[in-house]
């Protein structure tokens, strides 16, 4: 064929594409492909296919997607974390001459996929999973405002994801560092597909975002429950709410910022060039505008998470519950206020400094509030160590240190000599680590029996519970040390050989995390094999105060038979309180929206369009944007989208239930 | 959520609806749809900001005083508010029930839609022809982002317009259709604002600067 024609079918895409001359990704390949055709093909041994696709894949129901979500958050976490592995393995490797054993080329992939994939794919869906999962519940609604919408932003999410993975193994990734900041990521200098696979894999998934972003806005707005006010929420929906605002006033700054690298790149524009009058600063400016908010959509429902495991945890009402919603509340608006701090160096002038330096300082106040009232709210409380509070004891240990070290960066004259280093690399992983990802596993050994109907095993939680903690520390705390002594992030080898032991005290620590990674894989194995001696039947394993636990576990997809009516913030302890019975007649049909293949539909077609614009395949681009529009647009004539579930149903289930409980007594 | 959260009749505490109606089908979609105008109001205004900073910007090449040509620019401008008014009369004649003058006042929004697509395309051939790129400068990426999101978000307000007039055709005013044409009555409105915002900002300052 000639190679006119080969270029307008193929693009840039070729064989010379795929990284056959770097063995350690062949290997990956090899491993990712026999496990994929193993699933694969187990999946349709079992005839798993019509299942997975009825049940799962079209699914409108909150549960599900919230738990779909935080399956894609776990997978993506072996992936991130193995570049993680791969980069203190160099790091510790790389001395006395040595070039350790990644590229240029391949580390500088490494590192930012890590920073990508952390991010958007692991913290992301883990933090959208849980807030999917658990807020109808707790506002006793019988699933989001938009359900189609729902499935949709999960499907765009994986197609994000789907783009991160495929340039593993088609091509190459952005070797930019986690925000591409240009000029590096222009065109100029970044002419292959890595930084266009960053593009689109982030638009694909930043549109799943914003739209659930404004799915759960009006979730929680609109369907709380009878006699849920505001103030009557509890703080896990608040600062859902806040992390959900929050969201819809930033990702479409991403859009915008990457939609304009993608005009500089694609079109030829000069909007973030060095010449032509364009301003790489702007670039900076604008996607952190966008990135300081994400930090706090990252950790304002993990504040929440130890909010609930906190208060169950002490037996105790919450302490400060008002403080607690006006300390989020004030997060919120001033996570706006301080983006400046990620680029103190770049030359804004001693006041646009002090004033960026200041608001930075000032959150750490609601902060420590909020760090005051999960304490009193254990003083004098009868705490139970399960492993939900193990997580949260330690994340409060860990955040107030993360905590101290971004005060200290937030001053503009140290930030000069820490800017970019080390330290800042110990800073925010202490944070995300400390708060974010402890907050994610609370919260998933917290509510995975609401989930699944049974405990999780505690041996092996506990394992990887003390497997990570040490690891953390052993990881980062060095990291400080050397961002102390000058070293700045991102560097492949090092001339001096006193640093050595520095990183490979960091690399054993990234070894325990491992550890503590497949003792919590180990740990789901383990429970999902003794079920039976984990159950629970009750819906309440433990002993809690909000609503989601009113209802039996797994919940019924129509979570709750009858409306709840709420009286006290925490509504569930006061039901108990007041000797409510469960009602156990006069069940009713239940109005309930019906699945639809629509979302996974056009998410599949958006991935294509991003695969299409990556590879300059304009054909595959155009076809699937029209496709998309054809399948959207078919989508709007379908004027029936849901259905009741008939009254027999709902008494079956309810009286399976019944039979339940009088066994458990 | 008007229902009895005190105690019963009794002084029995209620923790459950035994009668429940659901929500009546689009309960939370006018406030999801202006909680998407918002966030599409935030992708304007990082524009406009962009613009701000980049807009003089020239390059040593045009300046709006070259480029622009106010009088085009006024008809385009009244295009845009003459299918802001005709979406109006839409959506009078639809509270009446009256499907054909509702087409009709559709299908006049439409056309004063596409005239204005029209115009702004004129506009662009003969920049671009003069030799004022969006490549030219950082001044013309700016503005021909800007201004070209708009249109392109006007183009999609035209499909989904011609989307609605099938729908109404086909269904009648029912609850659904109502709805939908209530959502893309914000729509055009809100593009509309927008598009004083570029009148103002872009063309009319760009001729002072």
């Amino acid at each position: 064929m000639s190679p006119d024609l080969l270029k307008l079918i193929f693009g840039r895409l070729g064989f010379e594409s795929l990284p056959l001359h770097e063995p350690i990704v062949v290997g990956t390949f090899a491993v990712v492909a026999l496990g994929g055709a193993a699933l694969l093909g187990g999946l349709t041994y079992f005839r798993l296919w019509g299942y997975l696709w009825r049940e799962w894949f079209t699914t409108v129901d909150h549960k599900r997607i919230g738990i779909m979500y935080m399956i894609l958050g776990i997978v993506m976490l072996l992936r991130g974390f193995a570049d993680a592995l791969m980069m203190r393995g160099q790091q510790m490797l790389a001395f006395g001459g040595s070039e350790g054993y990644l590229n240029a080329h391949h580390y500088d992939q490494v590192f930012t996929a890590h920073g990508v994939i952390m991010i958007f794919f692991v913290a992301m869906p883990l933090v959208t999973g849980l807030m999917n999962y658990v807020v109808p519940l707790q506002i006793g609604a019988r699933d989001v405002s938009f359900p189609f919408l729902n499935n949709f932003s999960f499907w765009m999410t994986v197609g994000g994801a789907v783009l991160v993975m495929a340039s593993l193994f088609i091509g190459e990734f952005a070797r930019t560092g986690w925000l591409a900041y240009p000029p590096l990521s222009n065109i100029g200098y970044s002419p292959d597909v890595g930084v266009d696979y960053y593009i689109w894999a982030l638009q694909v998934a930043g549109v799943g975002t914003t739209l659930s972003g404004i799915n759960l806005i009006c979730t929680i707005v609109k369907l709380r429950c009878p006699g849920m006010t505001m103030m009557k929420m509890p703080v896990f929906t608040w600062t859902s709410l806040c992390t959900n605002v929050l969201i819809v006033a930033s990702f479409p700054v991403l859009t915008v910022v990457l939609a304009l690298l993608s005009l500089d790149r694609y079109v030829g524009t000069n909007f973030f060039t060095n010449d032509f009058g364009g301003s790489p600063m702007m670039y900076v400016n604008l996607i952190w505008i966008w990135g300081h908010p994400e930090v706090y959509i990252l950790v304002l429902p993990a504040f929440g998470i130890f909010s609930e495991v906190t208060s169950t945890f002490s037996g105790k009402r919450l302490f400060g519950y008002t403080s607690m919603v006006y300390a989020t509340v004030v997060i919120t608006i001033l996570s706006y206020l301080v983006w400046l701090h990620h680029f103190f160096t770049m030359g804004s002038g001693a006041s646009v400094n002090s004033f960026f330096g200041i608001t930075t300082m000032i959150i750490s106040i609601p902060t420590g509030a909020k760090m005051f009232n999960w304490l009193f709210t254990m003083y004098r409380g009868r705490i139970r160590y399960e492993l939900p509070m193990m997580w949260t004891i330690a994340f409060m240990l860990t955040f107030v240190v993360g905590g101290m070290t971004g005060v200290l960066l937030a001053v503009p004259p140290a930030d000069f000599v820490l800017h970019n280093s080390l330290f800042l690399i110990a800073h925010f992983h202490n944070v995300i680590i400390g708060g974010v990802v402890f907050g994610a596993f609370a919260g998933i050994s917290y509510w995975f029996p609401k989930a699944f109907g049974f405990k999780l095993d505690p041996f092996w939680g506990k394992l990887s519970f003390w497997f990570w903690v040490t690891g953390f520390y052993l990881a980062f705390m060095p990291l400080y040390v050397l961002g102390l002594m000058g070293v700045t992030r991102r560097l492949r080898v090092f001339d001096d050989p006193s640093l050595q032991i520095w990183f490979v005290i960091a690399a054993i620590g990234a070894f325990l995390v491992l550890l503590g990674i497949l003792c919590m894989l180990m740990q789901f194995a383990v429970s999902f094999l003794r079920r039976e001696q984990l159950k629970d039947v009750t819906g309440d394993p433990w002993d809690a105060r909000t609503l989601e636990w009113a209802t039996s576990s797994p919940p019924p997809d129509y979570n709750f038979a009858f409306t709840p009516v709420v009286h006290d913030n925490d509504a569930w302890w006061d039901m108990k309180k007041r000797g409510y019975q469960r009602p156990l007649t006069g069940f009713r049909p239940i109005h309930m929206p019906s699945s639809t293949g629509t979302g996974i539909i056009l998410a599949g077609l958006a991935t294509a369009m991003g695969f299409g614009l990556i590879w300059y395949i304009w054909w595959l681009a155009a076809a699937s944007f029209a496709a998309m529009l054809v399948v959207g647009i078919g989508h709007t004539f379908n004027y029936h989208r849901d259905f009741d579930i008939p009254a027999e149903d709902v008494i079956r289930t309810e009286d399976a239930r019944t039979k339940l409980l009088a066994g458990a007594r | 959520m008007t229902v009895a959260v005190n105690p019963s009749q009794t002084g029995e505490p209620v923790f459950y609806l035994a009668e429940e109606h659901p929500h009546p089908e689009g309960w939370s979609t006018s406030l999801g749809f202006w909680i998407y105008l918002m966030s599409d109001c935030l992708i304007f205004a990082i524009l406009f900001a962009t613009f701000g900073v980049l807009g003089g910007n020239y390059a040593a090449g045009p300046a709006p005083k070259d480029l622009f040509d106010l009088n085009l620019v006024a008809v385009n401008t009244s295009m845009l508010l003459l299918s802001s008014i005709t979406y109006g009369f839409a959506m009078l004649t639809m509270q009446q029930n009256k499907v054909a003058q509702t087409q009709v006042w559709l299908a006049i929004t439409g056309l004063f839609g596409l005239a204005f697509i029209g115009i702004e395309l004129t506009e662009f051939a003969h920049m671009i022809h003069e030799g004022a790129t969006p490549q030219r400068s950082a001044f013309l990426s700016a503005f021909f982002t800007l201004v070209g999101t708009h249109g392109l978000h006007v183009s999609c307000g035209l499909i989904w317009l011609v989307t609605l007039m099938v729908q109404v055709q086909k269904f009648g005013l029912i609850e659904a259709n109502r709805r939908r044409l209530m959502c893309l009555s914000m729509f055009w409105h809100f593009l509309d604002v927008v598009w004083i915002g570029v009148f103002t900002f872009v063309y009319l300052l760009g001729v002072l600067r």
